[in-house]
């Protein structure tokens, strides 16, 4: 533990240097508003949960199977770009490459699975335009993907950063907030497989 | 599949003389504005000095120049609406049906959206961060950003004058009227994405304005000594980025039912229009507090300043504006009293909106204590906050009687409920702005405008105002719905006749206005303000030059006291030349944020028209340029010591050269400060 404590000593910590302290902070706040964003979307959700007007209900278009793969496949990839931040954090640019590739590819998985899920609901007449019920879960799921789209964008101009200049200190503190970004939709996605999946299902 | 969407020829405005001279109107007001700029050879300082600079007070007086041209867009509307009523008994007046509601729709968006809310941003971006004793905001180029975003979601509203329809479902947009069913043209989708080009813009200024209130203060400005104006910017912000979700979330599920065929707000299909309209309001009400504490917080400057005596009740109006910030989440309710909520949940709302009146009446006990033995001066500001005091307390009490629900049964959706809140905000608001705009355009542009056809302006807006909007509360209770086009009830003319007089009056206040500043730019040379304090005011903004320079404080002030600057005047160390200067870090100026305006306002136009393939393409390139923009680790440019010393220098020779001020020889001034009124633990 010594070790660790001596070497944390040189670490980086864009969350706290004077310099990028201030953009981390209003970055915290952007999340807040976006939280908002999301507990509107989740209230209505569960206010429409039952317009399912003769429709599909959530039992029949929900597959726990698929959920639990997507939730797998997100936490994972909050613990690889963690890994990814602390080696950020070490400055050792091969690491955080190899850490936000791996993080990239499993939001790839994820984007795939929901993509999948959103065609196969729409192939069976289960697509937004069938209930309140289904515009409110394809909007609220939906736009939870849209932010991980984003986040996999990101993703990637911060590997062409780090590509283009090392981790100088703009890079790691474009990189700490990319990693509040992904952190806050891992705890949406939580949130979503708790009020969403699993209450359809159960 | 059509290239241009739905848009055709059809969409030009030649179906109706109204219609197409309102167009013209537009269209010649356009063209003006680029023959003007041309024929004053303006347009490389217009793009190289103001379009492009991130600079906060620059954006300011752009957002204040917005917010003035559409003043004048959104009084047209008022002026069409009150000649229209007083007219139209036992006939159809001048204006169809259609357009006249189209006007209401859009007098409503414009003046919430594109006045109000220009006016404040432009306000807080020039004052605040020099009250707190900042160089600029925190986030420079997102400032830049909101800026456009707010300009393009304006251009949006004129446009549609042009081509296409405006709504005609009223500025709050109600479903299922406002869904595809029953309004399926163009018109609500031009309100929908105005309004959230210019929310998004909205909710950044927001989140700007809180980190920098939080991260850019002074040495030794603490929270409690920030100014009042400065705390009330920081409830408002708090307000802008908790409340602007709730409409940004609304908007885009109308959007989704109208575009996609979705059903949040459908009558059939399991839709929810009551969802609709509580999250409408969940950003309504607080909205309403957004527009109106950082105008009770120029009125807490102004009163301050013109009664020569330090601030009464600091703390109280402090602790009112966030109990004011707090309660407004807990109101909106009372905007629907009729939908059929339980009794008991009418009374929780009833209850906190009686209750949000007390924070306020506090603030109105504060200022008339502040007034109580001051020195009176009576320059315009303070005849508008003088105004505002009485009107507003009348305001506020047929509020209360709204609060109460089973009153509320028998007023809604009538005009008493117009007069009500026009009580409140153009008062509230409005003069709190205007004065605002005349308290600090001496600072912005380093002369005053001129007093007297100020405070002809104050009288033409406030005697108009008392008969344009008292005759409508009585309508209100004679029974006049809102929004009628034409009645056949006789008793309802005089009224509004009495209505139409008060708004020409009130069209009389704006041009004074408009030959105020005439006036004063014609005459700037006798009303030029050298010390940068030409009220012998108390905080931190009047110390900088007027006009500031790019860096506002040549060597950031360090604060030991409320009224930081009536202190540093006080102990004599106002003015004193620091031994030497360093370097300054500014933001440099970029086309970019110009153009994510731009380009949003192609975006929203395409997805009014459903011209997909532009609507993806503009989108697209929004994101590039934000992404180019972060590719840019090197966005500030470091003034040298040397530039500084020089601007410094020109500064304290006109220092020396500056007349005594006119305010400051008033007895009055000699004794001041006025005694603590805190106890020492809170300083």
């Amino acid at each position: 533990m010594s070790m660790a404590g001596a070497a944390d000593a040189t670490l980086v910590r864009p969350g706290e240097a004077a310099e990028t302290e201030e953009k981390a902070f209003g970055f915290w706040i952007y999340l807040m508003s976006d939280a908002i964003i999301f507990a509107l979307l989740f209230m209505t959700y569960l206010v429409m949960f039952g317009n399912t007007a003769g429709g599909p209900e959530a039992k029949d278009v929900f597959s726990l199977e698929r959920a639990a793969a997507e939730t797998f496949l997100l936490l994972v990839s909050s613990t690889t770009f963690g890994m990814a931040s602390i080696a950020a954090a070490r400055a050792d640019r091969e690491r955080v490459v190899m850490w936000l590739v791996v993080t990239a590819a499993l939001g790839l998985g994820f984007l795939f699975l929901e993509f999948d899920e959103f065609r196969g609901m729409i192939a069976e007449g289960a697509g937004p335009q069938r209930s309140g019920f289904l515009s409110a879960f394809f909007t609220l799921v939906g736009t939870h993907g849209l932010h991980v789209s984003i986040g996999l964008l990101w993703i990637f101009v911060m590997l062409g950063q780090i590509w283009m200049k090392g981790l100088t200190l703009p890079v790691l503190s474009r990189l700490y907030r990319l990693g509040l970004f992904w952190h806050f939709l891992d705890i949406i996605w939580v949130a979503i497989f708790s009020i969403v999946y699993l209450p359809g299902l159960l | 599949m059509d290239f241009f969407g739905r848009l055709t020829l059809d969409s030009l405005p030649f179906y109706s003389a109204i219609a197409a001279s309102g167009a013209g109107v537009t269209v010649l007001g356009g063209l003006s504005v680029v023959a003007l700029v041309t024929y004053l050879g303006a347009w490389k300082t217009l793009f190289g000095e103001w379009l492009t600079s991130l600079d906060h007070k620059k954006i300011g007086i752009m957002y204040v120049v917005v917010a003035l041209v559409m003043l004048i867009r959104g009084f047209i509307d008022a002026a069409m609406m009150r000649s229209q009523q007083a007219i139209a008994y036992n006939n159809d007046g001048y204006l169809p049906p259609d357009h006249f509601d189209q006007i209401f729709s859009s007098h409503g968006t414009i003046m919430i959206f594109f006045m109000a809310m220009p006016f404040l941003s432009g306000i807080i971006n020039f004052v605040m961060p020099q009250q707190i004793g900042s160089r600029d905001v925190a986030f420079p180029f997102m400032n830049a950003v909101s800026l456009w975003l707010t300009a393009a979601g304006a251009g949006l509203v004129l446009i549609s004058l042009v081509i296409g329809k405006f709504s005609t479902a009223g500025w709050t947009g109600y479903p299922p009227y406002s869904g595809p069913e029953y309004t399926p043209g163009v018109g609500v989708d031009y309100w929908l994405w105005a309004v959230l080009i210019s929310g998004i813009g909205s909710t950044m200024s927001g989140i700007n304005f809180l980190v920098t209130i939080l991260k850019r203060r002074a040495p030794g400005m603490t929270m409690f000594r920030l100014p009042l104006f400065t705390w009330t910017v920081f409830v408002a912000a708090v307000l802008m980025i908790f409340a602007f979700p709730a409409l940004t979330v609304a908007c885009v599920m109308l959007a989704l039912d109208r575009t996609l065929d979705f059903h949040f707000f459908t009558n059939a299909g399991g839709g929810n229009m009551m969802n609709y309209i509580n999250l409408f309001w969940l950003w309504g009400h607080p909205e309403v507090y957004i527009l109106i504490l950082p105008a009770f917080g120029v009125f807490s400057e102004v009163v301050a300043v013109f009664s020569q005596k330090r601030l009464f009740g600091y703390i109280s109006l402090v602790l009112a504006t966030m109990a004011i910030g707090i309660l407004s989440f807990t109101v909106w309710l009372h905007h629907f009293f009729t939908m059929g909520s339980s009794e008991t949940v009418n009374s929780f709302f009833g209850i906190m909106t009686t209750i949000i009146a007390v924070p306020t009446g506090v603030k109105v006990f504060d200022w008339l204590l502040t007034m109580f033995r001051g020195r009176l001066i009576f320059k315009p500001p303070m005849l508008f906050t003088i105004g505002f005091l009485v009107t507003f307390v009348i305001g506020g009490l047929s509020g209360v009687l709204l609060a109460m629900p089973p009153v509320d049964y028998l007023m809604h959706n009538t005009t008493f409920l117009i007069a009500h809140f026009h009580n409140m905000i153009i008062p509230g608001v409005l003069f709190g702005y205007l004065a605002g705009y005349m308290f600090w355009f001496p600072k912005a542009f380093g002369f005053k405008l001129n007093e007297w056809w100020g405070a002809a302006s104050f009288w033409c807006w406030i005697i108009g105002f008392y008969l344009a909007f008292m005759p409508l509360y009585v309508l209100g209770l004679m029974g006049m719905p809102r929004r009628m086009e034409h009645y056949d009830i006789a008793s309802w003319q005089p009224h509004l006749i009495v209505a139409a007089i008060g708004a020409f009056i009130i069209f009389v206040g704006i041009i004074c206005l408009g030959v105020q500043l005439y006036v004063s730019i014609r005459d700037r040379k006798s009303a030029m303000d050298v010390s940068g304090d030409p009220w012998n005011a108390r905080s931190l903004e009047w110390l900088t030059a007027s006009p500031p320079a790019p860096y506002n404080f040549a060597v950031l002030p360090k604060v030991q006291a409320i009224d930081a600057f009536w202190d540093m005047k006080a102990r004599g160390v106002a003015y004193q030349k620091p031994a030497e200067y360093e370097p300054i870090t500014l933001p440099k100026n970029t086309l970019i944020p110009l153009l994510v305006g731009g380009t949003a306002f192609v975006f929203g136009f395409a997805m009014v028209w459903w011209i997909w393939w532009l609507a993806i393409a503009t989108l697209a390139f929004i994101g590039a340029l934000i992404v180019l923009r972060s590719f840019d680790d090197d966005p500030d440019f470091t003034m040298p010591a040397s530039t500084v010393q020089a601007i410094e220098d020109r500064r304290y020779e006109q220092l020396a050269k500056a007349p005594k001020n006119e305010m400051a020889d008033d007895p009055g001034y000699a004794g001041d400060p006025s005694p603590d009124p805190l106890p020492e633990g809170a300083r």
